[in-house]
């Protein structure tokens, strides 16, 4: 661990090499943790089934590549599947839990991303997938530090994906009819509103936005079955940490985390980058909620 | 269900229990597991059902005992008896002061912040464990061989675990009725009164949890040596499988109930030996079907709905207008 460190001293280019890989990372969690801000703000539904969205639009889309079809175009296809996939899933499973408890909805989503775990097992296999993009790679500084291109179409990709969502949310009937959601279901009933529908229309943006990422994450990085938890508890984090709502908090929080994991990961070694996260989440949770105890103290 | 009726039922369970190894010699395996899963049901219920508080996580105390214990067996050189004994009472020892220091960090939280941070720490802890070389890291760790015939182990670890399923059954039916299970039922129908009123919620709920650290701690060290290997991931901190089952074993057999549990257990692990062999491949996708299933369709469990159904059964007077 201290050898790792010592590395930076000795080789400062490290430093930006990790940082960059890390931000380019972070924007991709960005996208799935706006999405779960969206179903959690609007619908007040934790939806652990994230990570396994994002898994199934990088599945797809290394479908897609086997059918000999360029990956970049997995982007809308995965997208468009996740929408039809999503809506599914909010009637056949998530409508029913929408208005109960919380923990039943959590347990619900989880029960789901097992499902679907198996399930991709069974159609893909158990084994790590990259879609080729066939993109190339800019050296900086000498030739010591590497960025791969595919991240950062990857990383504007997901950007761009942030900016349509906020237009579409600001200007488009829709987008206003499930902000007025977010902010009083009642009231939105009473004027007209259809909250089935809208709810609808949420969950299977939500899973469009993960399928999008999904895409950008198997031809950046790589896919596997069973490694949707930590995308879950990664935008988890950074809904907690950014607020409901934020978009700009969002991606600040998601570049941030990308890089601090990509630290830890070169620091204690590889294999701790999961227990990294979960930690983290931890600790989060724990610093969180310290604040919040804080506050009602000068309140009482 | 009065009193007399529990106790008859009891004494029906335990010789049933007694005589089932020798009855059924080819089922010895999944009878031990049988007392496993009423062991987690009823611990999970403890915090799960009684306080309010659900938990994901109650996986990391299991697997800490198992791996407690096993480090003993290795380091501590002891016979195999006493050194499986001595490993589980440390295994239970450690558990439980990991459950009052990680209770006192994330206990704090409110409801389903609290069930987050738990699934979090199971996991954190199956990849530190698998990352761990003093343990064996990813490869996992071997128990001692068990001393005698291969089929004997199975006779004594389930009749341990029976004996261990049957004490905390009987300590749990004991502290539901004492001032103890009635602060943890207050803090589940609400926890802001149940301050209000004076009540150190934050005392009661790190105790619970400590109280089901203390049972699953032990039942983790002697299942590392009744399953022979000590896999970080599949068996110790196996957040998908056991994590989940203890959960919905629960609320199967009817959440914040003393029998809901058991009975949950029993129909849950049945099921299962049945299904799961029949399933190969497809178990989780099944797994994930009846989790769903449940929480959507059967929140309220067998007991709970046989409460609605037949309410004065239950002692409770039924108003006729």
């Amino acid at each position: 661990m201290l050898d790792n460190l010592q590395l930076f001293v000795d080789a400062p280019f490290l430093l930006i090499q990790v940082l960059l890989d890390g931000i380019l990372f972070g924007a991709i969690f960005a996208i799935a943790a706006y999405g779960m801000a969206l179903v959690w703000g609007v619908m007040n539904v934790i939806n652990i089934v994230q990570g396994e969205f994002v898994m199934l639009g990088g599945f797809i889309t290394f479908q897609l590549t086997l059918w000999g079809i360029h990956p970049l175009f997995g982007i809308p296809v995965a997208a468009a599947v996740l929408f039809v996939i999503g809506i599914g899933l909010y009637y056949g499973v998530i409508r029913r839990v929408v208005d109960k408890d919380m923990f039943i909805s959590l347990l619900a989503t989880f029960g789901l991303s097992i499902l679907l775990q198996q399930l991709m097992n069974q159609i893909w296999g158990g084994d790590v997938r990259t879609a080729q993009s066939g993109l190339g790679t800019w050296f900086l500084f000498d030739y010591t530090v590497t960025i791969g291109q595919i991240k950062v179409v990857a990383c504007a990709g997901a950007l761009i994906l942030g900016l349509i969502l906020i237009l579409f949310l600001k200007k488009s009937r829709l987008g206003q009819a499930i902000r007025a959601t977010a902010q009083n279901p009642r009231a939105a009933r009473v004027l007209g509103i259809n909250t089935d529908k809208v709810f609808a229309a949420t969950y299977g943006i939500n899973a469009a936005l993960c399928g999008a990422a999904g895409a950008l994450v198997v031809m950046a990085y790589s896919v596997h079955p069973y490694i949707g938890l930590p995308y879950t508890v990664r935008s988890f984090m950074i809904v907690i940490v950014a607020g409901l709502g934020n978009l700009p908090g969002v991606i600040l929080a998601g570049l941030g985390l990308g890089a601090a994991e990509n630290f830890a990961a070169f620091i204690l070694g590889a294999q701790f980058q999961v227990a990294f996260v979960f930690c983290l989440l931890v600790v989060i949770l724990v610093v969180r909620n310290t604040l919040l105890r804080h506050k009602r103290k000068y309140l009482k | 269900m009065n009193g007399r009726g529990q106790i008859i039922l009891g004494i029906v369970i335990v010789a049933a229990a007694l005589a089932a190894p020798l009855v059924f010699p080819a089922f010895r395996a999944q009878i031990a597991m049988l007392w496993i899963m009423v062991l987690f049901a009823l611990t999970w219920d403890i915090l799960g059902g009684q306080t309010g508080y659900n938990t994901f996580g109650n996986i990391i105390f299991f697997g800490t005992g198992m791996y407690a214990a096993a480090v003993f067996q290795r380091d501590g050189g002891f016979d195999y008896f006493p050194g499986l004994f001595i490993g589980m009472g440390l295994g239970a020892v450690i558990s439980v002061v990991l459950a009052a220091v990680l209770g006192s960090m994330i206990l704090r939280m409110r409801g389903h912040y609290f069930a987050i941070a738990t699934l979090g720490l199971g996991i954190a802890a199956g990849e530190i464990a698998s990352g761990w070389n003093f343990i064996g890291a990813g490869s996992g760790m071997s128990p001692p061989l068990f001393p005698g015939a291969p089929g004997v182990s199975y006779i004594f670890f389930g009749y341990l675990f029976f004996g261990l399923a049957l004490i905390t059954f009987l300590i749990l039916a004991w502290v539901y009725r004492t001032r103890f299970g009635l602060a943890l039922n207050a803090i589940r129908d609400n926890e802001d009164k149940a301050e209000a009123m004076g009540l150190k919620t934050d005392t009661y709920k790190i105790a619970a949890w400590m109280l089901a650290a203390l049972f699953l701690g032990l039942c983790g060290g002697a299942a590392g040596n009744m399953l022979g290997f000590i896999d970080p991931r599949d068996t110790a901190f196996a957040g998908a499988t056991f994590g989940v089952w203890m959960v919905l074993m629960a609320i199967l057999g009817g959440k914040g109930t003393l029998w809901g549990p058991v009975l949950g257990a029993f129909v849950f692990h049945v099921t299962q030996e049945i299904l799961w062999t029949h399933l190969l491949g497809w178990q989780r996708v099944a797994l994930g079907l009846i989790i769903v299933g449940i929480v959507v369709f059967f929140p309220q469990g067998i007991l709970g709905w046989a409460r609605t159904r037949w309410p004065e059964r239950f002692g409770h007077r039924v108003e006729t207008p």
